[in-house]
């Protein structure tokens, strides 16, 4: 494994909800990645974030660590769950809500 | 620069020829699509595999060439 697969596996294992996203919650920079952390929000739980935009490496070893080609990717509980629009097909039908309920996730502080 | 529309389509189809593939340019610029496709290859299938799917049916261009692409599946009635 290479070291930015070992760093990424360190990241979606050591947090229990990451989005790996452009920008920051604060501060998004990029539509889609703005909506996913919306849907976050709403649903109120604790999550982590790494902005791709600030690490190279990781911006490209994620595509390949999920085979997924786009930014941003949700995981939860060391599982990848998808992009912003099967977050917002998720949400919508009630699914991630129950995701983040099963997976005991923690409420927002 | 973005790709045409019906060249999405193509690509898709060619992958998956059974499926039925509405696209929509969301901005009207040739850059900012939603694409629906509805196809029996999806049956049993997580959403994240329905979407890989069609990436792969997209040979790369997801990310890259083509920047906008919000993706609905559905399995045929």
């Amino acid at each position: 494994m290479s070291d930015t697969n070992s760093r990424i596996a360190e990241i979606v294992n050591g947090n229990d909800v990451v989005l790996f996203m452009k920008g920051t919650p604060l501060f998004p920079q990029c539509g889609f990645s703005s909506r996913a952390i919306a849907i976050l929000d709403h649903l109120g739980v604790e999550y982590a974030s790494v902005d791709v935009l600030q690490d190279m490496d990781i911006r490209q070893g994620i595509k390949s660590f999920s085979d997924w080609p786009t930014i941003p990717q949700l995981y939860v509980k060391g599982e990848f769950v998808g992009g912003s629009d099967i977050m917002m097909e998720m949400f919508e039908a009630g699914e991630l809500q129950q995701l983040m309920t099963e997976a005991e996730v923690k409420p927002a502080a | 620069m973005g790709m045409a529309a019906d060249d999405i389509a193509a690509m898709i189809r060619a992958a998956l020829p059974d499926a039925e593939v509405e696209i929509t340019d969301l901005a009207g610029d040739g850059d900012h699509y939603a694409a629906h496709v509805v196809s029996a290859a999806f049956a049993g299938k997580s959403r994240v595999a329905q979407h890989q799917l069609v990436y792969k049916a997209l040979g790369g261009r997801m990310g890259g060439e083509l920047h906008a692409l919000q993706l609905t599946t559905a399995v045929p009635n």
